[in-house]
């Protein structure tokens, strides 16, 4: 894993700042979305090796929640955006 | 060839020359009644005790790399059987009596020795909480003590007892647990599996899954097409690329742990000592190294390495309980590629998919369950149903609301 994550709002930061949550590509089911759904989201994972999407929390800096694009197995990050961006959410 | 004592003095007699290799290369046959996806300690297990136990003598062993190349080749060796939860307990108490009887049942030397663990405890909280998980030890048969403050300095007094933030208060001892020589466990059942006819492929990797009218009939490797009856994947860090081969999605996310060990030492410390504080355990390896490790890195990986600043933590733990490590070198570390599942629980079960049985989710405790895990995924391939004490690491105990979850943290894989 590479050691430093380029926050977008606070900059260059080490990685030990940041809280991992985990696979960001789930996308949570509405409510009253059948068993189905809702097993496959909290418990079934892609798990590929290679580009992944994660949710980090800057927990150490802006609390914001980030979404890291990056590789799981040569350990490369390709991108780092704020989770809130790709929903059109407020940033 | 049979080893013992005779065959040794033999053998130095006549100038260690007629040892022979502990298993054949041989080339893959086009048909197997089973094939097992995975060289490593629990394919190897389940290949030995499905032609010892369950008479199935036509089987394959498929290994991307060499035999024992993955975890039952990088963890820190510690066998055990101190679990809390009704599902998990008496498998691992079974496990520990296969451990117990499986030098002479291998006719292989795994160095097990049954050195005791102590889990320590640092509140009034976690002392009631092994006080529980003790209790829950006996109600299953398995010895469990308390230790408290004072018996714990007779024992091991070079611990730091005075520490400001973590006071060690007493410790809970399992006797039985111990420690094994984790590549001889690999070898060992290699041998064992070798000599019933199992046929070990190694340097053959699975590529495909073939599938017809929805049944496995056998797998795509890169030294071509083996036909199977049943399949069999044991692929531990690797389960979710494999079984994505058939179309399996799981409940399984791929983590790296991370191992350590010091130059050799005299004898210094007797026991499995973990550190209820953190996550730090330790034992020293006949050859005098201390072998420890602690959390995994906390980020998906599927790379066998691990990142410094976990290193620089581990170690942190490690002089925090025993402040004499502070002065011994480190000579190696290594990383491996955990089963993460998603209640810190195994899974050996069938799968929706004709003859395909699935064996993964080992998280970072894979190592103890070697012979267990073999033995009950070998009773569920000859058998069609679960050994009585594999009976609750069912696939589809998640979305049927039963995980198995030691650590009570829920469904996330990087806090198990």
């Amino acid at each position: 894993m590479a050691s430093l994550i380029s926050c977008p709002h606070c900059g260059t930061r080490a990685k030990e700042e940041f809280f991992i949550r985990g696979d960001a590509t789930p996308v949570r089911p509405a409510p009253m979305a059948g068993d189905d759904m809702w097993n496959d989201y909290v418990h079934v994972r892609a798990n590929p090796r290679g580009r992944i999407r994660e949710y980090w929390q800057h927990v150490a800096g802006c609390r914001r929640w980030l979404v890291v694009e990056r590789d799981n197995f040569t350990h490369e990050v390709f991108s780092v955006s704020d989770a809130a961006a790709g929903r059109g959410g407020e940033r | 060839m049979r080893y013992s004592a005779l065959s040794i003095f033999k053998q130095a007699f006549a100038g260690n020359l007629g040892w022979t290799p502990a298993w054949r290369e041989p080339a893959p046959k086009s048909h197997y009644d089973v094939i097992i996806v995975g060289g490593g300690g629990h394919g190897l297990a389940t290949a030995y005790y499905l032609a010892r136990e369950f008479g199935i003598r036509n089987i394959a062993v498929v290994e991307k790399g060499y035999l024992g190349s993955g975890n039952v080749g990088r963890n820190t060796t510690i066998v055990r059987s101190n679990y809390m939860l009704p599902g998990n307990e008496p498998f691992y108490e079974f496990s520990l009596k296969l451990w117990e009887g499986l030098e002479q049942e291998l006719n292989y030397n795994v160095m097990f020795s049954q050195r005791g663990i102590i889990n320590l405890y640092h509140n009034d909280g976690q002392r009631d909480q092994y006080i529980r998980r003790g209790n829950a030890m006996m109600m299953e048969g398995v010895g469990a003590e308390l230790l408290d403050r004072e018996s714990l300095k007779k024992m091991l007094p070079f611990l730091n007892f005075e520490h400001a933030r973590f006071p060690i208060m007493g410790g809970l001892l399992q006797k039985r647990a111990g420690t094994a020589r984790h590549d001889a466990v690999a070898w060992g059942f290699a041998r064992g599996a070798d000599r019933l006819g199992v046929d070990l492929i190694q340097n053959c990797e699975v590529t495909g899954i073939r599938r017809e009218n929805g049944a496995v009939t056998g797998v795509e490797t890169t030294r071509g097409f083996i036909g199977c009856n049943k399949l069999a994947l044991a692929a531990a860090g690797n389960t979710s690329r494999v079984g994505e081969m058939a179309g399996l999605k799981l409940p399984i996310e791929s983590h790296v742990l991370q191992a350590f060990v010091t130059e050799g030492l005299k004898p210094c410390i007797d026991h499995v000592i973990t550190y209820g504080a953190g996550h730090f355990y330790i034992s020293q390896s006949d050859k005098g190294g201390l072998v420890f490790g602690a959390e995994i890195d906390g980020y998906s990986s599927y790379a066998q390495r691990g990142n410094l600043a976990t290193a620089e933590h581990v170690m942190e733990e490690g002089v925090t309980m025993i402040p004499g490590l502070s002065r011994v070198r480190v000579l190696r570390a290594w990383g491996g590629v955990m089963d993460m599942s998603m209640d810190g629980s195994p899974i050996i079960d069938r799968t929706p998919i004709e003859n395909l049985y699935l064996n993964c989710g080992w998280c970072y405790g894979g190592f103890k369950a070697t012979p267990a895990s073999g033995f009950c995924f070998a009773h569920l391939i000859a058998k069609g149903e679960s050994h009585h004490v594999a009976r609750a690491l069912r696939l589809d105990r998640f979305e049927r609301g039963f995980p198995i979850d030691e650590a009570g943290v829920g469904t996330q894989p990087n806090l198990h």
